[in-house]
């Protein structure tokens, strides 16, 4: 498929992590009863008035200097009117014409190198509560019921430009813009749970053709892996269409994660006439140059500087100081074991293989597992020190795992301790080279394949517990 | 500016309003009527002209992050026309 | 003269002299009330035994303590686009049928905090959309002065009911005129204070960038106490102003020499009742001879206003008007299959000819392709508008016009021809678009015994302007003290 360009472009809206709606004191809270967290404002009711949460601005104006974009001293609150039951109002407050940040990027990095993927725009706007076409208790279908515990968070829209060119480079950004939020603060990044949401618009073209084709827009996906999967498809789905001499229809598609195939949602939705005009309850948003500052100087470190800090103070590879900045509280750990141990690519090492498997077998995050940075660099000492091999090191790092234990406890419980003792070593040694005199014969004269013999044969002998770097020098010493 | 009935069928479908057969001929001359009166604006030379959106020149107050509940559950309840439970109940999308 | 037919400030200086008693007052009212009503219909929802019981804790305040506001114990209605908590509020439409708001407004919990006694919800167009109360649910309300007219709109039933003695004061809303007219057709005071000055938090939106609530009362005095307890801001209304409140009072003063008053030339128009331009001008003669200089002064844009407002009102409207979908709140069409014809009969049910009539306008004048044509363009239109007034204040300290083109017309007259209806609003509308203030006082009686109001248009937050040219003109006349002969 490699004579057509895919153009990707991706709409992501994140809930703030505000305590409270974007226009009432109603609290954000998720998991509530059904409309427990509801008052006239995000009820809609007759006579209710909007205002503004301050706090929600200020975590708007961070995602947009975090992505480099221009802030407007004025936006305007326009309403965007349609008819659904969880649209209590009949309207959803957004910005349109004046949105609060224009422009931006997100730098990413993918198999290919660099790519900056441009941002149009981002705004904020109040999300709608929640229809549910299955009663959740009693299974029924045949109704909507409505909870409007989400109407009225707090969203932004961030708009991508259609500068998204593979799968590989749209999930990327994802997972990058993603982080960006989480490290500021202000979104907690879960696609799974809908407080991240995300998307796609996409075309194919001919490989030498310069206008974009005709694009599909893409709902409902809500994974990583959906993701990946859903425009994978997608992609192939309008290629084949063109190939088969057919045209790409605009419309809007679902993905089915259980065909695994995006299907049209033609006939089920209108074209909407949104009617925008702005907000006559609210008045412009004014944001000052002092505030912006203010918010300016409070911005902790980012994922693409932290990265490149941790490829330059750690000497660390690209790849992985990539991998460690996925998260703050990550990061955070691996800078706090190098201060108690000072070998960051060891450290780093160990992350990226065994605790960064063990997180996901355990589905759980870096803070919530038992593992501190202590116990952690106690364990990468001992091995290091041989005290234990580096297979016996993963096994008590399982174990740690479990039970937050002290490595040196596990180790002796366990009875992993590795022989490093010279004399015993030695004799076990010379055991095995008494019983295979031929083998060692031919590896005096320099079959050198043969050492990985004696040294499995050393290792069968002691169980797996000698050291295996001091065993091929000392079997190194009997052949001079 | 004259309003077919057909426009004026959109329109009340935009708006969810359903009109009857002879509506449709009263709104639309009615609607006719004022639409070309309102087209009287034209006479003017608007040209650079900033919109009023509002009688004040005045930025947007803000609120506090800060959670005060107006109402208890059972008042944003109690005025449905369907309740389920804890849920507005309404019909299915589509019958 | 009977308690009900006196006026704030006579009745609390009687019942500061324990003369009388709000019992006593509230009993009147009632009384009142049941011997008109049933030819006015000013009344949606009457609350006789809860007015007594106000009355009964206002009577202990009166007796407790040696100060107390000047509206404690006063009988009040509240047009019912004013959200009572617990307490039946309609918006005279079909589609609020049965709606028990959670909630008070806060211009009305204001009150409340003032210890008025409320006697009641009054008629008023349906969702404010209206200049002669014709179009309510629950049928118009009839002219106290003559049976068979209009009282005006959309507030009729706040003008009718004052006039007639069935309440001491009530709240009015004015969007194009709503206060205003009503007023003026009653014989009484009405006024619409600027825009943002009181909360409109708790009144059912009509259009948004031009609602406004104010007092109709008897004389203006009693506006300016009330406007007194109603204006400030209201952090729950992002429109409200956050401004200091004068002492309205100290505007009332009735020495108004050298006050400079600008008389727009484009508000005496052809077609106009020539009794209506008579009294105005005879008033325009009273207030020069009290000292005021009284020049002539152009608005150019004036022609525009109707077709303006009808622009921007209507769309506001259509938007506001969408929350009435029978999901959470009011009526709902029970018999549908499905989602959207579950929408479409209970709104079509719901609402009257007029509400349709202007939410379809609305819904066109922002529709895909037609926003700039209309809705841009009366935005900008409303710019010109507004600095109309902007140049003639820099000159004037008010200006004065006619209220209406004409005395109330007769129940039925308009209803077949909307554009006439809204044409009627030419003087009013355009102090709502410019967000000013605006006050309307009786001054004159047509040969059909008619009353005839004459407009005081003031700068923003110009109230204490046009309050002492009002009081002013009250002290030289005496037309702010005929009662309608019921």
């Amino acid at each position: 498929m490699t004579d057509f360009i895919p153009t990707i472009g991706l709409e992501v809206h994140a809930q703030l992590l505000t305590k409270t709606k974007l226009f009432c004191g109603c609290p954000t809270t998720f998991g509530k009863p059904p409309n427990d967290n509801t008052c006239p404002v995000c009820l809609g009711l007759p006579g209710a008035l909007p205002v503004l949460n301050r706090q929600a601005v200020e975590f708007a104006i961070k995602a947009g200097l975090a992505t480099h974009g221009r802030i407007a001293h004025k936006s305007v609150f326009a309403r965007k009117n349609y008819f659904y039951p969880d649209l209590p109002k009949g309207y959803q407050i957004s910005q349109y014409e004046l949105p609060l940040i224009l422009g931006g990027h997100v730098d990413i990095v993918t198999s290919k190198g660099h790519k900056k993927i441009g941002l149009e725009r981002i705004h904020m706007e109040e999300d709608a509560g929640k229809s549910l076409h299955e009663h959740p208790e009693t299974r029924a279908t045949n109704a909507t019921w409505v909870d409007l515990n989400r109407a009225c968070v707090p969203l932004i829209e961030i708009v991508s430009k259609p500068d998204m060119e593979s799968t590989e480079e749209a999930v990327i950004y994802l997972k990058t813009l993603r982080a960006i939020l989480v490290y500021l603060e202000i979104n907690d990044g879960n696609l799974e749970e809908g407080s991240l949401r995300c998307d796609a618009n996409i075309s194919v073209r001919p490989i030498h053709q310069k206008e974009l084709g005709t694009r599909a827009e893409l709902k409902n996906i809500n994974s990583f892996k959906n993701i990946e999967k859903a425009l994978t498809y997608e992609i192939n789905r309008q290629i084949t269409r063109i190939r088969e001499g057919q045209k790409v229809i605009q419309e809007t598609r679902l993905w089915n994660s259980e065909k695994n195939i995006t299907e049209s949602m033609r006939g089920k939705e209108e074209a909407h006439d949104y009617r925008y005009f702005p907000d006559p309850d609210l008045l412009p948003l004014i944001v000052d140059d002092e505030w912006i500052n203010k918010i300016r100087g409070c911005l902790p470190e980012l994922p693409a500087v932290k990265q490149t800090r941790f490829m330059n103070q750690y000497k660390l590879p690209e790849y992985d100081a990539s991998l460690l900045i996925q998260s703050q509280s990550l990061a955070d750990f691996f800078e706090a074991c190098v201060r108690l141990y000072n070998e960051p690519k060891k450290i780093s090492n160990w992350i990226m293989t065994e605790l960064l498997r063990e997180l996901k077998n355990r589905d759980i995050e870096i803070h919530q597992s038992k593992i501190d940075t202590k116990l952690f660099t106690k364990l990468l000492q001992i091995i290091n020190q041989g005290t234990i091999s580096t297979n016996a090191g993963k096994e008590v790092f399982s174990k740690m795992m479990e039970s937050g234990e002290d490595p040196e406890k596990i180790v002796q419980d366990l009875g992993l301790a590795q022989v490093s003792d010279t004399d015993s070593l030695e004799l076990l040694i010379n055991e095995v080279l008494k019983n295979h005199p031929d083998e060692f014969e031919r590896l005096k004269k320099g079959d050198g394949k043969l050492m990985g013999f004696f040294v499995g044969q050393i290792m069968k002998a002691s169980k797996g517990k000698a050291n295996p770097k001091l065993l091929n020098e000392l079997i190194a010493k009997k052949l001079k | 500016m004259k309003l077919s009935p057909e426009e004026v069928q959109k329109i009340a479908h935009l708006a969810r309003l359903e009109l009857k057969e002879g509506e449709v001929e009263v709104f639309s001359s009615q609607l006719s009527s004022i639409l070309t009166y309102i087209e009287k604006l034209n006479q003017l030379n608007t040209e650079g002209i900033e919109p009023t959106a509002h009688a004040m020149e005045v930025p947007t107050p803000f609120r506090k992050d800060e959670v005060k509940q107006e109402i208890s559950k059972e008042s944003s309840l109690i005025n449905a026309p369907h309740r389920e439970g804890d849920y507005f109940k309404v019909p299915k999308v589509i019958g | 003269m009977s308690l009900h037919a006196q006026t704030i400030h006579e009745l609390h200086k009687k019942l500061k002299k324990k003369e009388i008693t709000a019992t006593e007052i509230t009993e009147d009212v009632f009384k009142r009330i049941e011997s008109v009503e049933d030819k006015l219909h000013s009344y949606v929802h009457l609350c006789r035994d809860h007015a007594l019981e106000a009355a009964k804790a206002a009577d202990k305040i009166i007796q407790t303590k040696k100060d107390f506001s000047p509206l404690t114990g006063i009988p009040m209605g509240l047009k019912d686009i004013f959200l009572t908590k617990g307490r039946p509020t309609t918006c005279a439409s079909r589609i609020l049928e049965g709606y028990i708001p959670p909630y008070s407004a806060t211009s009305a919990s204001k009150l409340f905090e003032h210890n008025i006694v409320l006697t009641g919800k009054l008629n008023m167009d349906e969702f404010a959309m209206g200049s002669s109360t014709e179009t309510s649910v629950y049928g118009p309300t009839r002219n106290p002065w003559n049976l068979d007219y209009i009282p005006g709109g959309s507030s009729g039933g706040s003008a009718t009911a004052v006039a007639a003695g069935e309440c001491i004061a009530a709240l009015g809303t004015d969007t194009g005129g709503s206060i205003r007219q009503p007023a003026s057709h009653c014989g009484i005071v009405g006024l619409k204070p600027t825009y943002g000055r009181v909360s409109r938090y708790g009144v059912i939106a009509f259009a948004s960038s031009l609602d406004q609530v104010g007092p109709i009362a008897k004389d203006v005095t009693d506006c300016a106490l009330i406007l007194q307890a109603i204006a400030g801001w209201d952090p729950k209304d992002s429109t409200s102003l956050n401004l200091p409140v004068p002492d309205y009072n100290k505007a009332l003063n009735p020495t108004i020499k050298g006050l400079k008053i600008g008389i727009p030339e484009e508000y005496f128009v052809e077609g106009m009742d020539p009794e209506v331009t008579h009294a105005v001008k005879t008033a325009i003669e009273t207030y020069k001879k009290l000292g005021a200089h009284c020049e002539p002064v152009s608005l150019p844009h004036t022609e525009y206003a109707v077709a303006t407002y009808y622009i921007i009102a209507p769309a506001e409207a259509s938007s506001n008007l969408s929350r009435y979908d029978g999901v959470r709140y009011g009526y709902r069409n029970q018999q549908s299959k499905d989602l959207i014809e579950t929408y479409k009969k209970t709104r079509t049910e719901g609402f009257g000819n007029e509400v349709k009539r202007r939410i379809m306008l609305g819904t066109y004048v922002l529709s895909a392709g037609y926003y700039d044509a209309y809705y841009l363009k009366a935005q900008k239109v409303r710019t010109l508008i507004r600095k109309d007034f902007e140049k003639a204040f820099k000159t004037f300290d008010v200006l004065i016009t006619p209220c209406s083109p004409t005395p109330a017309f007769k129940i039925g007259e308009k209803t077949s021809d909307p554009l006439q209806m809204y044409l009627s609003d030419i003087f009013t509308i355009n102090v709502n678009l410019a967000g000013l203030p605006g006050m309307v006082l009786p001054c004159g009686l047509s040969s059909k015994g008619l009353p005839i109001g004459l407009q005081i248009i003031g700068p923003h937050f110009g109230e204490e302007k046009i309050l002492q040219a009002g009081f002013a003109f009250e002290q030289a006349t005496d037309w702010h003290t005929k009662r309608p002969p019921l």
